[in-house]
């Protein structure tokens, strides 16, 4: 049953008890279904953590090394499994630690909720100690925050901010706590937020604009689809996969879409964007129509604007209205929850096969494989590859892996060549592009889906941003396969070097220390593979393996990524070398 | 045409929250525009404000940022309109030295052929008080500098539109679903 206060329509919640601020806090979540929070304690959250200790059977509070290793946890449980991450902290250091992964979360609608402490209220503004305006820094990076300082807003707060997190498009969402607020009492009775007045999560869909999009995708002769995370977020795989099948329509997608269709169906035609497939870039500047669903036309995807798929009509479906038109100019806007989007327009499709327009994918794909993919894959010179390693793991896990990982070269070559036969199998941060983000991504990753297998692929830059996460791993002995590719560089900011910064290879040059002791001083299973002889067993092993593993390799130093549409280039002058 | 810079009038109705204003002016720092006049108030509806704010933008990016505006949790609804489409007024104070009534008669006949209201007076100062148009206040303005302005502020501006917004009806559709 829902009723109503001035502007929100909540459930009715039947007892009252007369509790403190901070045990609401722990109810709220509990209320919420919370199992699993990421955090690190400190002075103003205190109160807090006292209520964990009393209810730590109920809730289960996990201690990373760092705040922005438990917000990327917090990011890695959610992407995983499309419930709301939590991550706790306390006032100042603490709640600006988090700021990187609220970032994240922003630019990659991730659904988190970050409770920070903060001085009492009386001494807001004080320049108290650890007091910093975390609301204020939090504001353009947060799809809404909210300070609270009376114990009896608690539970109407965490309410709407757990309801904003995962509705609409979802987001992160910080909620700043004043001890004095912890401390205080309430008559507590906690209601779910089931809308706000000012807030419409899913606009209604425009039924003339899906007959639209239906006859200009019918017409089409050459059309493409490209799916973004719209299609994970908003669970229309099914959907999507439907569409495609029916139409014979090629389809691609972005970093962040990848996994909503399996790597091997035979109308998947691979990744667009700047480390994208040879095809998919090519062939947009020769669609005729171009089919975007759940993406929202970043630079990365789009290369130069100006020469974007100027001879295409553009069909547009997305939840966000401000989306359409923010890029690129749509033929057809379709707004609202990509799965009713994709449900109504099924039906309007005729069946179709597109042969020769995806004989051309499989013709380029062809050039692709024999100058860049064949070389990255079953390479014949003596260093190792990136890509021979995930074909590794592929062949280990039958593609049932969640690959989460870092951000550089690596991260392209995981996303090139995993091969994913389950959706929310891709977790990377795709928007901000965060080294540091898969350590800590992947235990939030591991503990929110236990039952499968997680492997983090992480460079040896990325992976020394949240090194002391090993910590995490050892301590929850969080059964995360680790592996760092190293390659004594900064990779892809030495190839950038190289391509355009005639080889000046400003501090990108990497002096490590011993991975495998650093990591063997955490406990952990380690093994060094210098060797191709080496590779497929100890990759086995760590698949094997029923606890945490590191796997370091030595690839070789000087790789590149190729295709690259070098930026500001148009798509359709991607390169292969 | 999407791409000459005009005036645009943006009228913002929100939830009234403290958090709201820092939210509102992020999205057009980001974006590198300049503010030109914000005013915020109570607007038709009870508990609901409504920010005028008034830049220099072209139609496209006027549309992209309502769109952003509308993507905040707190704003019910938000709108651009030029010049054309709505009804605005400024409004601005005077403070000038009391003795310059009596040597400038001048002055007097400014008041009274600019429609300016007289605040108060006393022996030292007085305060005129206008609203009009952003042209007739400077044109004030020049003409009393001559003799001497103690202090001059003007007020953004303010506006209601020619065009109902609709704001009642989509709450009152909010509270039947
Ligand atoms: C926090 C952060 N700082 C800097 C960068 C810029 N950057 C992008 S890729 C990259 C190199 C990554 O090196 P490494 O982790 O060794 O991975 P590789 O490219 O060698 O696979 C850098 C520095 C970034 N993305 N994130």
């Amino acid at each position: 049953m829902n009723t109503q206060t001035a502007n929100n329509t909540h459930e009715v919640a039947q007892e009252t008890i007369r509790i403190t601020g901070s045990e609401a806090i722990i109810r709220c979540l509990l209320a919420e279904g919370v199992d699993i929070l990421y955090g690190y304690p400190g002075g103003a959250i205190m109160p807090v953590y006292d209520e964990l200790y009393k209810f730590r059977n109920e809730i289960h509070h996990v201690l990373t090394r760092h705040e922005q290793g438990a917000a990327h946890a917090a990011q890695g449980y959610a992407r995983i499994s499309g419930r709301v991450g939590v991550a706790i902290a306390t006032s100042g250091p603490g709640a600006t630690n988090l700021i990187t992964g609220i970032a994240d979360a922003q630019i990659d609608s991730t659904p988190i909720v970050c409770i920070t402490g903060q001085v009492a209220s009386h001494l807001l503004g004080s320049d108290a100690f650890q007091e910093t305006d975390i609301v204020g820094i939090s504001t353009p990076v947060t799809k809404w925050n909210h300070q609270i300082t009376k114990s009896e807003d608690i539970p109407s707060i965490i309410a709407k901010a757990f309801y904003i997190a995962r509705s609409g498009r979802p987001g992160p969402v910080l909620i700043d706590i004043t001890k004095d607020a912890q401390f205080g009492e309430l008559d507590f009775k906690y209601e779910k937020c089931t809308g706000i007045r000012s807030y419409i999560p899913i606009p209604k869909t425009n039924p003339e604009a899906v007959l639209a999009a239906a006859e200009l995708i019918n017409n089409a002769k050459k059309p493409l689809i490209v799916w973004g995370q719209g299609v994970i977020l908003g669970k229309a795989e099914n959907e999507l996969k439907a569409i495609v099948e029916k139409t014979g329509i090629p389809a691609a997608w972005t970093i962040l879409g990848a996994s909503a269709l399996p790597t091997s169906h035979p109308l998947n035609v691979g990744m667009v964007g700047m480390h994208g497939n040879y095809a998919p870039n090519k062939l947009t500047n020769e669609c005729d129509v171009l089919i975007a669903i759940g993406m929202r036309f970043d630079d990365r995807v789009t290369g130069n604007l100006s020469t974007y798929a100027k001879q295409a009509k553009i069909v547009h479906f997305d939840i966000d209205p401000s989306e359409i038109d923010k890029n690129v100019k749509t033929d057809v806007a379709v707004i609202g929850n990509s799965k009713d989007s994709l449900a109504k327009l099924l039906p309007l499709l005729n069946e179709n096969n597109h042969a020769a327009w995806l004989q051309e994918f499989h013709d380029l794909y062809h050039i692709e494989f024999e100058k860049v993919i064949k070389h990255d894959l079953s390479p014949t010179k003596e260093g190792l590859t990136m890509g021979e390693v995930i074909k590794q793991i592929n062949t280990e896990t039958n593609g049932h892996a969640a690959i989460v990982s870092d951000v550089g070269q690596h991260q392209m070559i995981a996303c090139r060549y995993a091969q994913f036969t389950t959706t929310k199998s891709n977790i990377t941060s795709g928007g901000l592009g965060t080294m540091g983000f898969a350590l800590p991504a992947a235990i939030g990753a591991k503990m929110a889906a236990p039952d499968r297998e997680v492997v983090a692929i992480i460079g040896d830059g990325g992976f020394q941003m949240n090194i002391q996460e090993l910590g995490t791993i050892f301590q929850q002995k969080a059964a995360v396969k680790v592996v760092v590719l190293n390659n004594e560089f900064l990779g892809m900011v030495r190839q950038w070097q190289q391509l355009f910064f005639d080889k000046r290879y400003a501090s990108t040059e990497m002096t490590n220390p011993d991975f495998i002791a650093i990591a063997k001083g955490y406990y952990m299973n380690a093994k060094r593979v210098t060797k191709r002889e080496e590779l497929a067993g100890a990759i086995k092993e760590m698949i094997a393996s029923k606890e945490a593993y590191f796997l370091e390799v030595c690839v070789e130093k000087e790789d590149n990524v190729f295709p690259m549409i070098p930026s500001g280039a148009s798509v359709s002058d991607i390169r292969l070398e | 045409m999407d791409q000459d810079i005009k005036t645009f009038t943006i009228s913002i109705y929100t939830e009234n929250n403290i958090g709201l204003l820092n939210r509102v002016s992020a999205i057009f720092q980001r974006r590198h525009i300049n503010i030109e006049s914000l005013t915020t108030s109570q607007s038709e509806i009870d508990g609901v404000n409504r920010f005028v704010i008034v830049v220099n933008i072209t139609e496209a990016q006027a549309k992209k940022i309502v769109g952003q505006f509308e993507k905040q949790v707190e704003v019910i609804k938000a709108y651009y309109h030029t010049d054309e489409q709505t009804i605005f007024t400024e409004s601005c104070m005077f403070k000038i030295k009391s003795a310059l009534l009596f040597e400038e008669p001048q002055i007097q006949n400014i008041i009274k052929e600019s429609n300016t209201r007289i605040v108060t007076v006393n022996k030292e100062f007085f305060v005129l008080e206008k609203s009009g148009r952003r042209n007739e206040i400077e044109s004030l303005r020049r003409d009393l500098n001559v003799f001497g302005i103690m202090q001059f502020v003007r007020s953004g501006r303010i506006a209601v539109t020619k065009d109902e917004m609709k704001i009642s009806e989509m709450l009152v559709a909010f509270n039947n679903q």
